[in-house]
């Protein structure tokens, strides 16, 4: 089946939207808002299938569904709103949890910006992540921050609405959560 | 591909009888923008035999394909040339050459000396003033013929406008493919005129921003085949990949200086960007910028002795100046507008940037104190200019409308002949190889 192929082969939810779009159940149980997704081929969530989805606790889906995996941010920006301090709490509170868990803190633009200046403005927003997780008690050992400039958008579309989810910190556990 | 076998390109002045004149009558001033391009008769070069006449048509191809291309000239159309010269080096019938316009003539000849050497014969008339230009003799590998070619219309650039050309050179830019949020981004090398487009790394890791060093045998890069992204160099002749530099924390936005022997780039460090200069040889590293604000895409001036980048400091993203040891700092941008990726020209009198303005973005550029600011180009997305070798033409990336790919595209410094550059699929990040020798 080429749904169950794209959920093994981990392509990325917002992908599979596109893919499956005629397929009910998989977009209402996969993908409950645009924020909880990879950004990419990365294969590190498997899409469920079923309905009666729990995520199992101190995986990678849990931290996704339970914390939220992004934050974002407003035009040239790195601050953080109240909204992203929330979910920054919330990851704090789980990282805290599962102290064998290292995450990659990856910077992100919206694509009205050159190249290299984006990749300074994605370093400044993985570092307010970091700075913040910090604060909430994160082993600073524990994250690795990077950019991806603009290289890594999550909505493909060209408009405002896109750039501001484009516009985000990621944080992509790269290692110690139970599968 | 291999530089090695083409520098084995031997090139030297045919001595004839033909006493070529002082200066060329036939003058082109490549300063003034949309000028009326100079119509030029270039047949395919005579053979002895169909595979030499065979090279013949292809080398005269390609040298019509670069004069074209420059927007100088006008190649006219081989079917209407009257005269067909069977023997090059008498002096042709120049009223028939006058019959169809022609400003010049080219003509050349190919032999084939053994199946390793190609010798190419060629002369340049003036058929106004009917007298012959200069001519030049090339020997090369079968295989390497293009290059001859190039070298020709380099010649003819040459000594037709008085400045060098850029026809022998490379472009080394990432080819992209893929769906926007799952991009597959390359490093890739082509001829300037698109041919040999070579892949160099995989595609299993994103690579962005080459650039060549002054010597057109090293590529820096930035390169995600690692956790955390480095500046990489690449060696084109042993297609050797190593990390620059054992930095502490993400390195980007390379470029080499003009004698080659150092890379300047942003090292970022507690999520801020400051300007490193490490020296190749000895690998020693220095900091030049020293600022809580976004300091990258540094660029050399050609002397070596400034250094202009990108910088936040002052609220929005503008362009600075500074010493090699980054003293005597002082901002050069003032207008409306956001500025980024500077490049300082080979000639030293321009840098040329990025803008975004009014939701637009364009390349312009702009003498080193800051006066004098042209805009080139208006689209969607405009960046990342790179000069040709002799500071005539820029490339840069284009995407014409929200959505659609990017594209290498050209335009001249006068703001005349804007070309989309031939690629292999979508395109950015393009960077200009110095002239080959």
């Amino acid at each position: 089946m080429k749904t169950k192929l794209l959920k093994s082969l981990g392509f990325a939810a917002v992908f599979v939207v596109s893919a499956c779009a005629s397929d009910p159940q998989v977009t209402q149980t996969t993908v409950p808002s645009s924020t909880s997704q990879q950004p990419s081929s990365r294969p590190v969530t498997p899409v469920q299938t079923t309905q009666t989805y729990a995520p199992r606790p101190g995986s990678i889906e849990e931290f996704s569904t339970s914390a939220g995996d992004r934050v974002y941010f407003g035009y040239d920006s790195y601050t953080l709103s109240a909204q992203a301090r929330a979910t920054l709490s919330k990851q704090a509170a789980w990282m805290n949890s599962y102290p064998r868990v290292r995450v990659l803190l990856a910077g992100n633009c919206d694509e009205r910006g050159t190249r290299e200046y984006n990749l300074a403005l994605g370093a400044r927003r993985a570092n307010s992540v970091k700075d913040y997780l910090v604060n909430l008690g994160v082993d600073p050992s524990r994250m690795t921050t990077i950019s991806y400039g603009k290289e890594r958008p999550i909505d493909p579309r060209s408009m405002g609405e896109a750039w501001s989810i484009n516009r985000n910190t990621h944080t992509a556990i790269v290692s110690g959560a139970s599968s | 591909m291999n530089l090695k076998r083409a520098l084995l390109l031997a090139m030297m002045v045919l001595a004839t009888g033909f006493a070529a004149p002082a200066f060329a009558s036939l003058e082109i001033d490549i300063t003034r923008g949309h000028l009326e391009p100079t119509p030029l008769a270039i047949p395919s070069f005579t053979g002895s035999s169909e595979p030499e006449r065979e090279i013949g048509r292809q080398i005269a191809g390609v040298i019509r394909a670069d004069l074209e291309r420059s927007g100088l000239f006008k190649v006219l159309d081989p079917a209407s040339y009257i005269e067909h010269q069977s023997n090059i080096d008498l002096q042709p019938r120049f009223a028939e050459w006058r019959v169809i316009r022609a400003d010049a003539l080219l003509a050349g000849r190919v032999v084939i000396e053994n199946e390793n050497r190609v010798r190419v014969d060629m002369r340049l008339w003036d058929v106004f003033a009917e007298t012959h230009l200069f001519g030049q003799q090339m020997g090369t590998t079968p295989e390497n013929w293009r290059r001859i070619a190039h070298k020709i219309a380099d010649s003819i650039y040459q000594k037709l406008t008085g400045e060098s050309g850029y026809f022998d050179t490379r472009v080394v830019f990432i080819a992209e493919s893929g769906p926007k949020i799952n991009r597959t981004k390359r490093l890739a090398i082509m001829d300037q005129d698109g041919a040999n487009p070579t892949f160099l790394t995989p595609g299993s890791y994103t690579v962005l921003t080459p650039r060549f060093s002054p010597t057109a045998q090293q590529i820096t890069y930035l390169s995600y085949s690692s956790i955390v992204p480095s500046v990489f160099l690449f060696n084109i002749e042993t297609g050797r990949q190593e990390v620059l530099g054992d930095f502490p924390g993400m390195t980007f936005a390379p470029r080499f200086s003009p004698d080659g022997k150092k890379v300047i780039m942003s090292l970022v460090q507690r999520g801020n960007s400051e300007i490193w200069m490490m020296d190749l040889r000895t690998r020693r590293r220095t900091r030049l910028t020293n600022s809580p604000a976004i300091d990258t895409s540094p660029s050399f001036s050609p002397d070596g002795s400034k250094i202009v980048f990108n910088s936040d400091r002052g609220g929005s993203p503008q362009l600075y100046i500074m010493n090699v040891d980054g003293s005597a700092l002082r901002r050069i941008t003032f207008g409306k507008g956001r500025y980024s990726a500077p490049v300082w020209s080979p000639r030293g009198d321009l840098i040329a940037f990025t803008k975004h303005f009014q939701g637009k973005f364009h390349i312009g550029v702009m003498r080193p104190d800051g006066e004098g600011e042209r805009t080139l180009t208006t689209a969607y997305l405009d960046e990342g200019p790179t000069w040709s070798p002799n500071g005539r033409v820029l490339m840069f990336t284009r995407e014409t409308r929200p959505g659609a790919g990017p594209h290498v595209w050209s335009i001249d410094l006068t703001g005349a002949n804007l070309r989309r550059v031939t690629t292999p699929g979508d395109s950015s990040d393009p960077a200009w190889s110095p002239l080959i020798e």
